[in-house]
C-alpha cells in the first residue's frame, strides 16, 4: 500500500493503495466516481474512458500510480445545467441505448472535436477505433458526434 | 473506505408479509423519487387498479409496470399509454418498474412483449382510473356522469369548465381500491381489466406522438446508476473461480495461497468455487491467487472445426414440425418426398449458424444481501421476479420473502450471465454472512455466458416445368435453445445451481421460420441434439435476442433468394408471388419501393477479377404479428474479403405506434446488432474450454464497418394492436447481407459469419 495523489476533475484526492491497482477500482472504489465502468479490463472496450491531460485513457490498464496527469471524468466535462456540447448532442440525438459503454464515446468525441472541429466521417470512424458499444447506437453516435461538430463552430464563429 | 452518497437505509421488516422494506435512496431509482415510499400496504395483487397506478395529491401519476426496459423507450411508451387514457400530460406520468415489491410480475422482459402484452393491463387500469374519477366527480360535482368530460389532469363539467375537479383533489394520496377482472396469470399472459373501456385509437393524442427517453440525460451525464455502482453497508466484493477445463470440479483448494490479501477468504459449496475481499480489486487479486486443485475430466467439446460435422452426426432427441413449446407435431414427409420426386426440377442446400455470445458491454453484476430469513436481490436481469424467485428456491426462503431489485445493467438481450451473476451473489452472502457484489471478469460474459445455439439447416424446393413451386421441405437441426430456460425461477438453469447439486433440468425445444410463404407441400421441422456437456458447461444454449430467428432466416431467406435465382426471377417478386397476406406484401413493397429497387435477377453477369463491388440482398420476415423486410446494400472488397453493409432500408408493420421516435432507435439497434452478428460474431472453442474470452477472440462490431445509412420506414397500423419491436428486426439482417454478397460476387455463402477469410477463400474456391 502507498499513498496516491490524484487529481480528478478538478480536484485533488490522496489515496492510500496499491500503486499497481488499475485507476478504474481507484476511481470507483476510492472516490466514488461511477461513470467510468468496468467492461473488459484489457482496454479493449473504451466503458471506463477518462481523459488526462485533455487525452482519453483507459482507467482499467492504467496503474494508479501512473495516473499523474490531470484527469477528467465524464462527471467532469459538464453539469447538467451546462452540458458540453457533445453530451447536449447525445442527448439532442436520444443516442444511448442500455447506455453503459457511452463514457467512452463521449470522452472520445471530446477529445477528438479537441483536436478536428470538422471532422470527416472517415476520421470519426478512425477515431473510434477500439470503442464497442453492444446495443447498436453506432449510427446515433455519428450523427451526435456531426451534431457536436456543428454547434461547437456555431458557437466559435 | 469512502462509501457513495448513494446508501441504502435498512427499515424495518414489514410485519406480517415478512418482506424487507429498503427505503430511502435506492440505487437506480434516483429517477424515481417517491417509488420507494410507495406504502407495501397491501400484498400486490393484480386484481386490484391500486397495483397499477397511484395519484398523488397534487395529481402526478405514478405507473406501475411489472416489465422494465432494457434501453429501448418501453417505459416511456408505457407512460404514453397510461397519458393517454387518463388524460393527463406526458410529464405527469412517472413510470416504476422492476422491483418485485412495488411491481407485479409481468415476465420482465421477454420476447418482444413489453408493449404488445405488457402494456395491456396498463392502459386497462388507466380508463379504469378515468372512470372511477369520473364516477367519484359526479357526485361532488352533483351531475350526471354523462356531463362529464376529462381534460389535463382534471374531470370538467363539459359545458361549464369552470367547475372542475383535478384528479388530486378527488383521489390524491388516497387508495382507488377498485377490483380488476383478473385473468389468474402471471409473467407475460398476465392480464387485468375494468369496467371502462380503454379510448378508441383515433382518441389518442399522445400515442403514436415522438417522446423522448427519460433516463438519457442522467446517461449522458454520468450520473444515471447502473447495477454495478449499487453498493450497500458492509458489503465485499465476490468473484466466481472458474474452471480451465469445462466440466471440471475443485477437488482441493488451498486457503493459504491467498492469506497474503488482506480480509480475502474462500466460498467453496458443493462444486460452486468462488471468493470474497473487503476491495474488488483484492477480490480479483485472490481469484486469480487461489490455488486450486481441479478434478480430471475428458475435455468435453469436439474439436471447433468438426462442429457441423458433429451436429449432422448427432443422436435427434426431439423432432417436431410444431412450436416448441407445444406437444410434437409430427412433420408430413411423405407428402413433400412426393412432390419433390414428381418435380421437373429439385434444388437444395444447407446452412451453417455458429455459437454466439450475449457480449453484454460488461460481465454481469448483481448485490445479494441474504438476511438468514429475507434476501434482498439487486439484479441487472432483465426478469427480477422470476431472478428473485430462483434465489428464494436456491437459499431456501419463502419467495415473498426476497426482492429483487433491477437496476439497469450492461445491456441485456436474452438469458445473459446476468441471470447466474444473481444466484453467486446470493450463494457468497449466505455464506459468508453479509451483502456480496459479484462482478465476473471479460470472459464470464464472454466464455461463460449462455449461447445462441450453434445449427444446420437443410432446405429443399421443387417447381414444375414452368418455374411454379411445388414442394419445400425445412429442417432445422441444433442444440435446444431451451437447454438453460429464460426463466429465472429455477436454479438448476444456472450454473451455481448445477454446481450446487440442482439436477439438469435441460428442456428440448426449437421453432420453424416466421414467414407466410404459400408454397404446396411445405414442411418445416427442427430437431434438438443433445448438449454438448449437461452441467455448467460454457456452451450450454439459451435465448440470445431474437432467439433462433437469425438462424432459421439465414437459412431460409437465403434459400428464398437461391430459389428465385434457379427460375431466373427478381428476389423481391419471387417472394411477392407467394406471399398472399396484404401485410406482408405491403412492408415488402413499401421497402422496396423507398430502397429503389429495379427488378433483376440476383448476381453479377461474371464473376469480377477484383476491386470493390456492390450488391443489394433483400430479406422479409414475421415474427408473430410483427412484420418487417430489410434491404442491405453491401459493398465487398474482392481483395481484402471485406464486407461493409453501407446502407439498410427497414420497412416494419408493428401494428398501431405508439413512439415512433424509439421504435425507429430500436429498429436501428436490432439492424446494427445484427449486422454484428453476421459479420464478425463466431463463439470460439478447443475441446477444453471456450476461447473466445475477450473482444479480440470474440470481435463485435466497430464504427469502422458501421453503416452509413439506416432507412426507416414504419407502416402504422392504428386499427391494430401494438405488436412487438423489440427483436423482429434483427433476423432478416443475416440473409439480407448474405443475399447481397451474392448479388455483388457471385458467391453464396452459407456459413455465418461473412469474415474476410470466409469471403477470400470462398473467392478462392470459384476462381
Amino acid at each position: 500500500m502507498a499513498l496516491v495523489n490524484l487529481s480528478v476533475d478538478g480536484r485533488t484526492h490522496s489515496i492510500d493503495v496499491e500503486p499497481d491497482m488499475p485507476l478504474l477500482y481507484a476511481l470507483r472504489d476510492e472516490l466514488g466516481l461511477n461513470n467510468p465502468r468496468f467492461g473488459c479490463g484489457l482496454a479493449q472496450c473504451g466503458a471506463c474512458t477518462v481523459l488526462m491531460d485533455g487525452q482519453p485513457i483507459r482507467a482499467c490498464v492504467v496503474p494508479v500510480a501512473a495516473a499523474t496527469g490531470e484527469l477528467q471524468t465524464l462527471n467532469g466535462i459538464g453539469t447538467a445545467d451546462k452540458p458540453h456540447p457533445v453530451q447536449q448532442a447525445f442527448i439532442d440525438e436520444q443516442v444511448p441505448f442500455c447506455g453503459y459503454c457511452v463514457n467512452g464515446w463521449i470522452m472520445y468525441s471530446v477529445a477528438l472535436l479537441e483536436r478536428d472541429p470538422a471532422p470527416t466521417d472517415e476520421a470519426i470512424r478512425q477515431g473510434f477505433a477500439g470503442l464497442k458499444c453492444r446495443c447498436g447506437a453506432h449510427s446515433a453516435i455519428l450523427r451526435a458526434v456531426k451534431r457536436a461538430a456543428e454547434q461547437i463552430q456555431a458557437r466559435g464563429a | 473506505m469512502r462509501w457513495l452518497e448513494t446508501r441504502v437505509q435498512r427499515r424495518s421488516v414489514l410485519k406480517g408479509a415478512g418482506a424487507l422494506v429498503v427505503s430511502g435512496s435506492i440505487p437506480g431509482f434516483v429517477s424515481q423519487a417517491g417509488a420507494a415510499d410507495q406504502p407495501l400496504w397491501r400484498q400486490l395483487s393484480p386484481g386490484q387498479l391500486d397495483t397499477y397506478l397511484k395519484i398523488s395529491e397534487e395529481g402526478a401519476v405514478t405507473a406501475f409496470f411489472g416489465k422494465m426496459d432494457m434501453g429501448q423507450g418501453v417505459d416511456i411508451s408505457i407512460a404514453q399509454i397510461v397519458a393517454d387514457e387518463l388524460d393527463v400530460p406526458l410529464d405527469r406520468v412517472e413510470v416504476v418498474m422492476g422491483d418485485t415489491a412495488l411491481t407485479v410480475n409481468q415476465g420482465g422482459a421477454s420476447g418482444s412483449s413489453g408493449l404488445e402484452e405488457g402494456g395491456i393491463p396498463l392502459r386497462n387500469a388507466a380508463a379504469e382510473a378515468r372512470r372511477v374519477l369520473m364516477d367519484l366527480a359526479a357526485e361532488k360535482l352533483e351531475v350526471s356522469v354523462a356531463q362529464l368530460a376529462t381534460e389535463n389532469g382534471a374531470v370538467i363539467v363539459g359545458r361549464d369548465p369552470t367547475r372542475q375537479l383535478g384528479y388530486g383533489e378527488l383521489i390524491g394520496g388516497r387508495h382507488f381500491d377498485v377490483r380488476l377482472e383478473w385473468n389468474g396469470r402471471y409473467g407475460n399472459g398476465l392480464r387485468a381489466e375494468g369496467i371502462a373501456n380503454p379510448k378508441h385509437p383515433s382518441e389518442y393524442q399522445v400515442v403514436g406522438q415522438p417522446a423522448l427517453r427519460r433516463d438519457l440525460p442522467g446517461i449522458v451525464m454520468g450520473t444515471h446508476q447502473y447495477v454495478v455502482d449499487v453498493k450497500v453497508p458492509d458489503m465485499v466484493h465476490g468473484r466466481v473461480v472458474r474452471p480451465s477445463v469445462a466440466g471440471s470440479v475443485p477437488t482441493a483448494v488451498n486457503e493459504n495461497s491467498i492469506r497474503s490479501i488482506l480480509g480475502a477468504s474462500v466460498v467453496h459449496e458443493g462444486d460452486f468455487l468462488g471468493v470474497v475481499a473487503e476491495r474488488e480489486w483484492d477480490a480479483i487479486r485472490a481469484a486469480r491467487q487461489l490455488e486450486v486443485t481441479w478434478s480430471e475430466v475428458e475435455p468435453p467439446f469436439p474439436e471447433m472445426d468438426e462442429l457441423y460435422t458433429y451436429i449432422r452426426r448427432a443422436p435427434v432427441v426431439r423432432e417436431s414440425a410444431g412450436g416448441g413449446r407445444s406437444p410434437d407435431v409430427v412433420p408430413d414427409k411423405a407428402s413433400v418426398e412426393a412432390a419433390l420426386a414428381e418435380a421437373d426440377r429439385v434444388i437444395e442446400a444447407e446452412y451453417e449458424f455458429p455459437f454466439q455470445s450475449h457480449g453484454c458491454m460488461a460481465p454481469a453484476c448483481a448485490v445479494c444481501d441474504y438476511r438468514g430469513d429475507s434476501a434482498t436481490l439487486w439484479t441487472g436481469s432483465q426478469k427480477p421476479h422470476y431472478a428473485a424467485e430462483g434465489v428464494a428456491k436456491l437459499l431456501d426462503l419463502p419467495v415473498e420473502n426476497v426482492r429483487g431489485i433491477w437496476v439497469l445493467g450492461p445491456g441485456s438481450y436474452g438469458r445473459s450471465d446476468a441471470g447466474d451473476a444473481a444466484m453467486d451473489a446470493a450463494l457468497m452472502s449466505r455464506a459468508v454472512g453479509r451483502p456480496v457484489r459479484v462482478q465476473g471478469m471479460r470472459d464470464e460474459g464472454t466464455a461463460w455466458d449462455p449461447k445462441a445455439p450453434a445449427s444446420v439447416h437443410y432446405v429443399r424446393a421443387g417447381f414444375d416445368s414452368e418455374g411454379n413451386v411445388v414442394g419445400y421441405e425445412f429442417r432445422m437441426k441444433a442444440f435446444s435453445v431451451g437447454d438453460t430456460e429464460s426463466n429465472e425461477s429455477n436454479p438448476s438453469h444456472t450454473l451455481a445451481g448445477m454446481l450446487t447439486g440442482w439436477p439438469n433440468a435441460s428442456v428440448h425445444r426449437l421453432s420453424n421460420p416466421g414467414d407466410r410463404y404459400e408454397f404446396p407441400n411445405k414442411v418445416r421441422y427442427w430437431q434438438t441434439i443433445a448438449p454438448l456437456l449437461g452441467k455448467a458447461s460454457p456452451l450450454r444454449t439459451a435465448h440470445l435476442r431474437d432467439p433462433l430467428g437469425p438462424q432459421n432466416h439465414f437459412a431460409s431467406e437465403s434459400f428464398i433468394d437461391e430459389m428465385a435465382i434457379a427460375v431466373a426471377a427478381d428476389p423481391v417478386e419471387f417472394r411477392l408471388q407467394y406471399l398472399k397476406e396484404a401485410r406482408d406484401a405491403d412492408v415488402l413493397r413499401a421497402a422496396a419501393e423507398r430502397y429503389g429497387w429495379e427488378p433483376r435477377v440476383s448476381g453479377p453477369t461474371a464473376i469480377p477479377a477484383g476491386g470493390v463491388v456492390t450488391g443489394r440482398g433483400v430479406a422479409y420476415t414475421r415474427r408473430g404479428d410483427s412484420v418487417v423486410a430489410v434491404i442491405a446494400e453491401v459493398e465487398v472488397n474482392l481483395d481484402t474479403g471485406r464486407v461493409w453493409p453501407r446502407k439498410f432500408v427497414v420497412a416494419a408493420d408493428q401494428g398501431l405506434v405508439v413512439n415512433p421516435l424509439w421504435l425507429e432507435r430500436t429498429l436501428e439497434g436490432n439492424i446494427i446488432h445484427a449486422t454484428s452478428r453476421a459479420l464478425h460474431e463466431e463463439v470460439r472453442f478447443s475441446p477444453e474450454h471456450v476461447t473466445s474470452v475477450d473482444w479480440v477472440s470474440y470481435p463485435i462490431l466497430e464504427m469502422d464497418l458501421a453503416p452509413e445509412e439506416i432507412d426507416v420506414v414504419i407502416i402504422n397500423r392504428p386499427e391494430l394492436p401494438v405488436y412487438g419491436a423489440g427483436e423482429p428486426s434483427t433476423r432478416p439482417v443475416t440473409p439480407a447481407i448474405a443475399n447481397a454478397i451474392f448479388d455483388a460476387t457471385g458467391l453464396r455463402i452459407r456459413r455465418v459469419p461473412f469474415t474476410p477469410e470466409r469471403i477470400r477463400s470462398a473467392l478462392e474456391t470459384v476462381s
